[in-house]
């Protein structure tokens, strides 16, 4: 039963520190964080999913989970008591293991950017696969950084959301226990 | 305590609102006269927070909030098996732990009757005592109402 | 309106603080106050503190009460600034005031009500005459006792409702709107508004609930019904499934009933306003109902005319901590705006003097 995985060691402790590391994730966007140390997460979370989830939902905040959760979702109700919703456009968080159409996702409105959803995707790997480049607020020169587990056309996806700025959806991308975040302002092209 | 109607209520409602209202120290005088509880692992907390207290506006129309009150929440898993869950008003953290260790000792047939006989039947005892108490204080302040005098024609 | 960061001061606001706390201490020959005192002997202020606090928990505000040194209002911002760091679990089922344990419940609009008229532990009737016995300290005798049987106590629209003469709730289970998490909007729904109202000052809401009486927005109010007492507080956790009582909740209720001339869609009939609020607080469930009441002015179709009847007007303004956050802030350093200002100043009077 998933209930018998615990969430964070510590809940305050754990919640602080990863809402600190997806801080500096998203004010310096490609910048690799590890997070979710020692977290047993249920399938199909990885740590850092599992550690960006706990922190980030509560009662408060709408979460939408696909199908595939399965057991990951029992313990995250138990653990981050979300308000679940069980459409994409109507979550603050959604979370996917294969990358959806950003578009699906609430981009907010141009009196309220703030509604605009953040998407945690579960990807295979970072600091290898394929190379990006990225450039925009929070770098002061542009960087590249390897990714595995996107589809091919990420960049142009990415292009179509980031146009709609100051809407627009933040990414969370999660493997094993790192993150790297891409906030809408980001510029991403192939590289 | 409400008047609500507790036959409506399953047994394990009736004992987790009797653990809600007792104190730490209430649960451990009376723990002292039942076996002693399994070890156990806690799942989840105890931890503060909130509940969002609802009313009804006009007291049976549309729901709104009224303000929030503190609550604190724990879920162990003992050694032999069960999860208990407590949700109890106010922050008193080993509150919360003892009540979820009894709600989780109480859905075990060994120990159920033992718990209910030395935990929770002095306990909700104590409760209605008090209740009835505050009755009989409101009874005592009930106005009777007399004529002083009737008109005749 | 801009602002200027200045540094400097630290020495001097420690220092300040350092002389509150001794202050607060006053003389410590005299034996220090504890919160389970005030929480005991000083019930209603725990109560308002509660209310105005926006969070039911009897020993929090007792401890607010002693670190503000008996300034309610600051002991209600310190109680607004506690619940903000702790996550919120759930929303209750609402609450069946119907079925509260009854301390007090009493009407002026029905000599036999049903359930009877319970004065329980009250002010009303003493001849406000210090009791300097109290100086003393002395052991109250114990409160009488009378048996008693369970009676049902229904509500005053309950009693009055069959005939079709007073307005009925409207059961509902929507999602009521939340003011701690969204912006209000104008015009407010009634579930908005009676949250406003619930944490709203005691003070201005009964200054506002008078203003009705005395014909600003007038209307014509009897007391229904008011009932004091402990209602159970249920939530239903995703791990359980169904309904826990998790605790009592000390309330007060008011319905206040006003009569009503009708209108194109209504026939006459008496309306009623509702107040409930934390704890034992009568004057602040009136007031509260009375000004629901009044708010309702635009859904019964009367002409808002009264302060009163303003939803922006009650609603922005009742909010004590809002309202002392903005009032106070002006004792900050503002010495960047009044240069401004000044020098503004001299230059008109500089104009109108080259003009003559």
């Amino acid at each position: 039963m998933s209930l018998d995985l615990p969430g964070f060691a510590d809940p305050v402790l754990g919640a602080q520190s990863t809402f600190r590391a997806v801080l500096e994730a998203m004010s310096r966007p490609g910048t690799v964080v590890k997070i979710g140390a020692g977290l047993t997460p249920p399938a199909p979370l990885n740590a850092a999913s599992a550690a960006v989830l706990l922190t980030l939902i509560d009662a408060d905040t709408a979460l939408y989970l696909p199908p595939e959760a399965g057991a990951a979702r029992e313990w995250l109700v138990f653990h981050a008591t979300p308000r679940m919703v069980e459409s994409m456009p109507e979550a603050d968080f959604a979370l996917a293991l294969a990358m959806p159409d950003l578009g699906f996702l609430n981009a907010g409105t141009d009196d309220g950017p703030e509604e605009g959803a953040t998407l945690i995707l579960q990807i295979e790997g970072i600091a290898y696969g394929e190379l990006f480049e990225l450039s925009g607020p929070g770098l002061p020169a542009p960087r590249r950084i390897a990714l595995r587990g996107l589809p091919n056309d990420f960049a142009a996806r990415w292009a179509a959301n980031h146009r709609k700025f100051p809407r627009g959806v933040d990414l969370i991308l999660c493997a094993g226990d790192e993150i790297v975040a891409f906030p809408r302002s980001l510029n991403i092209r192939e590289a | 305590m409400s008047q609500a109607n507790p036959i409506s209520k399953s047994p394990r409602q009736i004992w987790m609102a009797v653990l809600a209202r007792a104190t730490a120290a209430d649960l451990r005088a009376h723990l002292a006269d039942a076996p002693v509880l399994p070890g156990y692992r806690v799942l989840r907390g105890p931890e503060a927070g909130l509940v969002m207290v609802r009313g009804r506006a006009g007291g049976g129309g549309a729901p709104f909030n009224l303000g929030e009150m503190s609550v604190t929440r724990c879920t162990v898993r003992d050694d032999e098996g069960q999860i208990g869950h407590a949700y109890v008003a106010g922050r008193d953290a080993a509150q919360a732990e003892l009540a979820a260790r009894i709600d989780a000792a109480l859905q075990s047939d060994l120990r159920h009757d033992q718990l209910q006989a030395a935990v929770i039947a002095p306990l909700a005892a104590a409760q209605q005592s008090a209740q009835a108490t505050q009755a009989r204080k409101a009874a005592a302040t009930r106005v009777q109402f007399f004529t002083l005098a009737t008109m005749r024609s | 309106m801009a602002y200027v960061a200045v540094k400097g001061g630290e020495r001097a606001i420690d220092n300040a603080h350092r002389w509150m706390v001794e202050e607060r201490r006053g003389n410590p020959q005299v034996p220090d106050l504890t919160p389970t005192q005030i929480g005991e002997q000083l019930g209603r202020a725990v109560d308002r503190v509660m209310a105005e606090g926006s969070l039911f928990d009897p020993g929090l505000a007792a401890l607010a009460i002693k670190q503000a040194q008996g300034d309610l209002i600051e002991a209600a911002f310190l109680v607004r600034a506690y619940r903000t760091t702790l996550p919120r679990f759930a929303s209750s089922l609402p609450l069946e005031t119907a079925e509260m344990s009854i301390k007090r419940r009493i009407s002026a609009v029905f000599k036999d009500m049903p359930g009877g008229q319970i004065l329980g532990p009250t002010y009303d009737y003493t001849h406000r005459l210090l009791d300097f016995a109290l100086e003393a300290g002395f052991t109250p005798p114990a409160p009488a006792e009378l048996p008693t049987e369970v009676e049902a106590m229904p509500r005053i629209h309950d009693i009055l409702g069959h005939e079709g003469l007073i307005e009925e709730d409207v059961p509902s289970n929507a999602e009521p709107f939340d003011i701690t998490r969204s912006p209000l909007q104008f015009p407010a729904g009634r579930d908005a508004r009676l949250q406003s109202l619930a944490r709203g000052d005691e003070g201005f809401l009964l200054a506002i609930g008078y203003s009705t009486q005395r014909g600003w927005g007038g209307s014509h109010p009897f007391v229904g019904e008011i009932r004091v007492g402990d209602a159970n507080v249920e939530i239903v956790p995703p791990e359980l499934g169904f309904a826990i009582d998790i605790g009592d909740l000390a309330l007060t209720e008011c319905q206040m009933v006003n009569q009503f001339a009708g209108s194109k869609s209504q026939p006459p009939q008496f309306t009623r306003g509702y107040g409930l609020v934390f704890g034992h607080a009568e004057r602040k469930a009136m007031a509260m109902a009375l000004v629901d009441r009044a708010l309702r002015a635009g859904e019964l179709g009367e002409e808002a005319t009264a302060p009163a009847q303003n939803q922006e007007f009650v609603i922005y303004h009742c909010d004590n901590i809002e309202a002392t956050g903005f009032v106070e802030h002006l004792k900050l350093p503002h010495y960047v705006d009044f240069q401004s200002e000044l020098e503004t100043v001299r230059r008109m009077r500089a104009d109108a003097e080259a003009a003559q």
